[in-house]
C-alpha cells in the first residue's frame, strides 16, 4: 500500500460512515461487557433490522466511555446522546428514540462534570470508532502522523518533536520520553528493539487495558514512530494474560496493519521496516519492571537487575532496548500530528499533556477518565467523581498504586502533577486512583498494599523478600490488636530498609503505603496499639478482657 | 595493536585508590584491603546484587548502589562504613536468620559458615524479628550430598556455578518472594536429576550448611572452592 492509497481509503471509510443517518455505539470494553454490553448491542441490532432501518443506522461496538459504573453505555451520533444502564430490553425504545425522542430515563444528563471536565487525547477515539476495523482508526486520521514521520522528518525531528511536547512516560516514574528516545537513538547497537510495557498490574487500575481494548492501533502507531526514531526493526508488546480481550484486539490490529502494510517490510513503500509481536505474561506483577519483563521477554525467569546497565543501551538480548508504557506510546501519534509545542500547552510547568485515570472506590461516579495535568484532587473526586455517596466524609485519596501514598483532606486542593504528588508522599503512578471515606481504616488499607507487595515480591533481593514479609506481620498484629510501640518502631526502621536497600523499584516503594499513612493517619495506628481500637471500625479487635479465659 | 588500558582514580572511605576500567567498586576494594561484607557475591561467578549486604554510598548518587556490580568512575567518592550503612547490614542479617532455620549449635557448617561469619563481624547479636520456621524439606534423596532448605539463604550461587561453571543448570528458583525456594531440574528429588553430574560444585560454593556432603556430624563439613578461581582462569579469563 501507498500512502496515496492510504488517503483514499480514509476517504471512502469517511463516506461510508456518512451514508447512515445516525451511529449508535456500544461500548464493548470489558467493563461494559462485564454489564451485559454485548446482548444488549445483539438487541438494538435486531431491533434496527426489526423497523427495516440497517440501511440507515449503524450499529457498532466502539471502545470505553468512561462511566463504567453505569454500564452498559451507548453514544448515539450525531445527536451526542449518552445512555447509561442500558438492559437488551431497552433496545425497540432506543431505536424508537431515533425517529422521535429520545428516551428519558436512560439519559445521561449531558452537562454531567463527568464528561464536561475530561479533555481527550489518549482516549480521543474510544467511543467513537471501532476497535477491531482498521478502517475506522484510518477514517479518523489513523497512521497518518506514522506517514508524517517516515515521509517528511527524519528520525532525529521527530525525537526532537517529542522532547519539546514535554511527554513524561506514563508508567510511573515520569521520565522524559524524548531524553529516552535520544538516548536509545545515539547507542550502538546491531540491532535495536522496542518493548511496549503493557504489564499493568495496580490493584484497581484499568487504563493501559481500556485503551489496547478501545484503540489499539494507536498504540501500534506510537511504538512505529518510536522505532523510526530510534533505528528499531521489532518490537515487542508484553500483555499481561489476564487481558484475554486485549490480546484479542492486539492480534487483530497487529494482523490488519501488517494486511496494509503499516507494519512489516518496506512500511508504505519507504525503506523502513518494523514488525511487532505479542509477548504474554504470566501475572507477575515484578514483570511490569522493565529488566524483569526482558528477562521474562528472552525466556527466563522474570526478576530484576540492578541499573546501570540501563535498557538503552544493554537491554533485550544484551541489544540497546526502547521501553515505554501503553500510555506513553498512546501519546505519540496525536504528537506528532499536531507538533510538539501543541502538547506542552496542556498541563502544567513540568507535567505535559493529559493522564489517564481509573477512579475507583468510594465515590459516586467510578470509571475511566481523562484529565489535563494540574487538575486539582478536589476536581477529580468532588466533580468529575461526583463526591463521597451516602453523605459519608472523605477521608484519603490513593494514588499509584503499591508503590503510592495516601494523600489527606488538607492536600485536595494540590495539582496533580508528577512533583506535588511526590511531595506529599505518594506518586502518579500508572493512574490507579482509590477514593476512601470514614468507613475505610488507613492501617487495614496500608496492611492490604504490603500484603499485595509480599506475594509479588519476586525473592530475589533479602530486604523485599524478607522485610515485606515482616511488614505484613507487622501491620497484621497491629490491626489484630497485639501490637505494641515497639513494633511501631520497628516498624518504621523496616520501611527505611526496604525503601532503600531494594534492588528494583517493587521493594524501593513497597513501604510508601505505610510511609503515607504514618505520616498523615499516625493517630490511627496508635489508636490500634494503645486503645485496641479501630476508629473506622474496620478491623476486629478483641479487647484483652473479651478473650475467654 | 591492544586498546590501551584506561585507568580510573576515585577515593574509596578517604582513600586514593587506581582502578582498570570496567572493575567494580567491590573488586577495587579489596585490592585496597577494604573489605565490604558479601553473600551472593563470589569470585568466579556473574554477580547479581541480590544480597544487599554490599551496598555503598557514592558522593552525588542519591541511591545506595551495590559494590558488587557497580564500575568505578573517575573522581567516585565511595562511603563503605557509614552508621547508616552497618545499620542496614546488620539488618539484613536479621531478616536472613529470621527467614528460615539458622540454629548453628547442630549445623554441619557450625564454625565455617558465612552468615555466621558475617554475624560475628558486624555484631548480630540478637533477631528481633519474629523467627519464621517455615516448614521445608530436606532432600537426602542424591547418593553423596544433602540439600536442607531450612538453611538456605536464596543467595542462588549453586544455581550459578551450575549453569555458569559445570554447565549443567541443574539447579533454579521456583515460587515468589517469601515462598521462593532452589529446586533441582523441574522441582524433583535431586537423586533422579538425569543432568546432575555429581561434581559437587554446587555444595561448595553454598556459603551454608544448605548444602553439605552427606556423612558429615556437626561444625564437619568445610568448603572448599580452589577450583574456583583456578576454572575461571582455564576458561579464559571470564569474570
Amino acid at each position: 500500500m501507498t500512502v496515496d492509497e492510504l488517503q483514499q481509503l480514509a476517504l471512502k471509510e469517511q463516506e461510508a460512515k456518512q451514508r447512515y443517518r445516525c451511529r449508535i455505539n456500544v461500548c464493548v470494553a470489558t467493563g461494559c461487557i462485564m454489564c451485559g454490553s454485548e446482548r444488549v448491542k445483539e438487541a438494538i441490532e435486531e431491533a434496527v433490522k426489526a423497523r427495516g432501518l440497517e440501511k440507515e443506522v449503524l450499529v457498532q461496538g466502539v471502545g470505553c466511555l468512561g462511566l463504567c459504573s453505569a454500564g452498559p453505555m451507548i453514544y448515539v451520533e450525531p445527536d451526542g446522546i449518552i445512555y447509561h444502564k442500558v438492559t437488551p430490553e431497552d433496545a425497540p425504545a432506543i431505536v424508537q428514540g431515533l425517529v422521535s425522542t429520545p428516551v428519558e430515563r436512560l439519559i445521561c444528563p449531558p452537562d454531567l462534570p463527568f464528561f464536561k471536565r475530561q479533555m481527550k487525547i489518549v482516549m480521543e477515539n474510544s467511543g467513537t470508532i471501532d476497535p477491531e476495523r482498521i478502517e475506522d482508526y484510518i477514517a479518523v486520521g489513523g497512521y497518518q502522523a506514522l506517514i508524517k514521520a517516515l515521509t517528511e522528518m527524519s528520525p532525529s525531528e521527530v525525537i526532537e518533536e517529542v522532547t519539546k511536547s514535554g511527554l513524561r512516560g506514563r508508567g510511573g516514574a515520569g521520565y522524559p520520553t524524548g531524553l529516552k528516545w535520544s538516548t536509545v537513538a545515539k547507542a550502538n547497537g546491531a540491532r535495536k528493539f522496542v518493548i511496549c510495557n503493557a504489564d499493568e498490574g495496580d490493584p484497581g487500575a484499568y487504563m493501559d487495558r481500556t485503551i489496547l481494548e478501545s484503540d489499539p492501533h494507536r498504540v501500534l502507531e506510537g511504538m512505529a514512530i518510536a522505532a523510526y526514531a530510534v533505528g528499531a526493526q521489532q518490537g515487542f508488546i508484553y500483555v499481561r494474560a489476564e487481558y484475554p480481550l486485549a490480546i484479542k484486539r492486539l492480534r487483530t490490529a497487529i494482523r490488519q496493519a501488517e494486511r496494509l502494510n503499516l507494519l512489516g517490510n518496506n512500511i508504505l513503500g519507504t525503506t523502513f521496516s518494523f514488525s511487532v509481536e505479542l509477548r504474554i505474561g504470566a501475572g507477575a506483577f515484578v514483570c511490569g519492571e522493565e529488566t524483569a519483563l526482558m528477562a521474562s521477554i528472552e525466556g527466563k525467569r522474570g526478576t530484576p537487575r540492578p541499573r546501570p546497565p540501563y535498557p538503552a543501551e544493554y537491554g533485550l538480548w544484551g541489544y540497546p532496548t526502547l521501553i515505554n508504557n501503553v500510555e506513553t506510546f498512546a501519546n505519540i501519534p496525536p504528537i506528532i500530528r499536531n507538533g510538539g509545542e501543541w502538547f506542552a500547552k496542556i498541563g502544567t510547568e513540568r507535567s505535559k499533556g493529559t493522564k489517564v485515570f481509573a477512579l475507583a472506590g468510594r465515590v459516586v461516579n467510578t470509571g475511566l477518565i481523562e484529565v489535563p495535568m494540574g487538575i486539582t484532587l478536589r476536581e477529580i473526586v468532588f466533580d468529575i467523581g461526583g463526591g463521597i455517596p451516602e453523605g459519608k466524609r472523605f477521608k484519603a485519596v490513593q494514588t499509584g498504586g503499591p508503590s503510592g501514598g495516601c494523600i489527606p483532606e488538607q492536600f485536595l486542593d494540590l495539582p496533580v502533577d508528577y512533583e506535588s504528588l511526590t511531595k506529599v508522599g505518594s506518586i502518579m503512578g500508572s493512574g490507579g486512583m482509590i477514593v476512601m471515606d470514614e468507613t475505610s481504616c488507613m492501617v487495614d488499607v496500608a496492611k492490604f498494599f504490603v500484603e499485595f507487595c509480599m506475594s509479588e515480591s519476586c525473592g530475589k533481593c533479602v530486604p523485599c523478600r524478607v522485610g515485606t514479609a515482616h511488614l505484613y506481620e507487622l501491620l497484621r498484629r497491629i490491626t489484630a490488636g497485639e501490637g505494641t510501640m515497639r513494633d511501631l518502631e520497628l516498624l518504621e526502621e523496616l520501611c527505611d530498609l526496604v525503601k532503600s536497600a531494594s534492588l528494583c523499584g517493587l521493594g524501593q516503594t513497597a513501604p510508601n503505603p505505610v510511609l503515607s499513612t504514618l505520616r498523615y493517619f499516625r493517630h490511627e495506628y496508635e489508636a490500634h496499639i494503645l486503645d485496641k481500637t479501630c476508629p473506622a471500625g474496620v478491623c476486629a479487635i478483641r479487647r484483652a478482657e473479651e478473650v475467654p479465659a | 595493536m591492544r586498546a590501551p588500558v584506561k585507568i580510573k582514580t576515585l577515593t574509596i572511605d578517604g582513600k586514593e585508590v587506581s582502578a582498570r576500567e570496567g572493575e567494580t567498586i567491590l573488586q577495587v576494594a579489596r585490592e585496597n584491603g577494604i573489605d565490604i561484607p558479601t553473600l551472593c557475591y563470589l569470585e568466579g561467578l556473574e554477580p547479581i546484587g541480590a544480597c544487599r549486604l554490599c551496598l555503598v554510598e557514592v558522593k552525588g548518587i542519591n541511591r545506595l548502589v551495590p559494590a558488587c556490580v557497580t564500575q568505578v568512575e573517575e573522581g567516585m567518592e565511595v562511603v563503605t562504613n557509614s552508621e547508616r550503612l552497618i545499620k542496614y547490614r546488620q539488618m539484613i542479617l536479621e531478616l536472613l536468620f529470621s527467614e528460615r532455620n539458622h540454629t548453628c549449635s547442630v549445623c554441619v557448617v557450625n564454625g565455617h559458615c558465612e552468615l555466621q561469619r558475617l554475624a560475628q563481624r558486624l555484631g548480630v547479636t540478637h533477631i528481633r524479628f519474629p523467627y519464621r520456621y517455615p516448614n521445608l524439606p530436606i532432600d537426602a534423596s542424591h547418593e553423596r550430598f544433602v540439600i536442607d532448605h531450612n538453611r538456605c539463604v536464596l543467595c542462588t550461587r549453586c544455581v550459578r556455578v551450575c549453569d555458569e561453571i559445570e554447565g549443567a543448570h541443574v539447579w533454579d528458583v521456583m515460587g515468589r518472594g517469601i515462598n521462593s525456594r532452589i529446586i533441582a531440574d523441574l522441582n524433583q528429588p535431586w537423586g533422579t536429576s538425569e543432568v546432575c553430574t555429581s561434581c559437587g560444585k554446587c555444595v561448595h560454593v553454598c556459603p551454608t550448611g544448605a548444602l553439605s556432603e552427606k556423612g558429615k556430624a556437626v561444625a564437619e563439613m568445610e568448603k572448599r572452592r580452589q577450583f574456583l578461581p583456578y576454572l575461571t582462569v582455564m576458561r579464559g579469563g571470564r569474570q
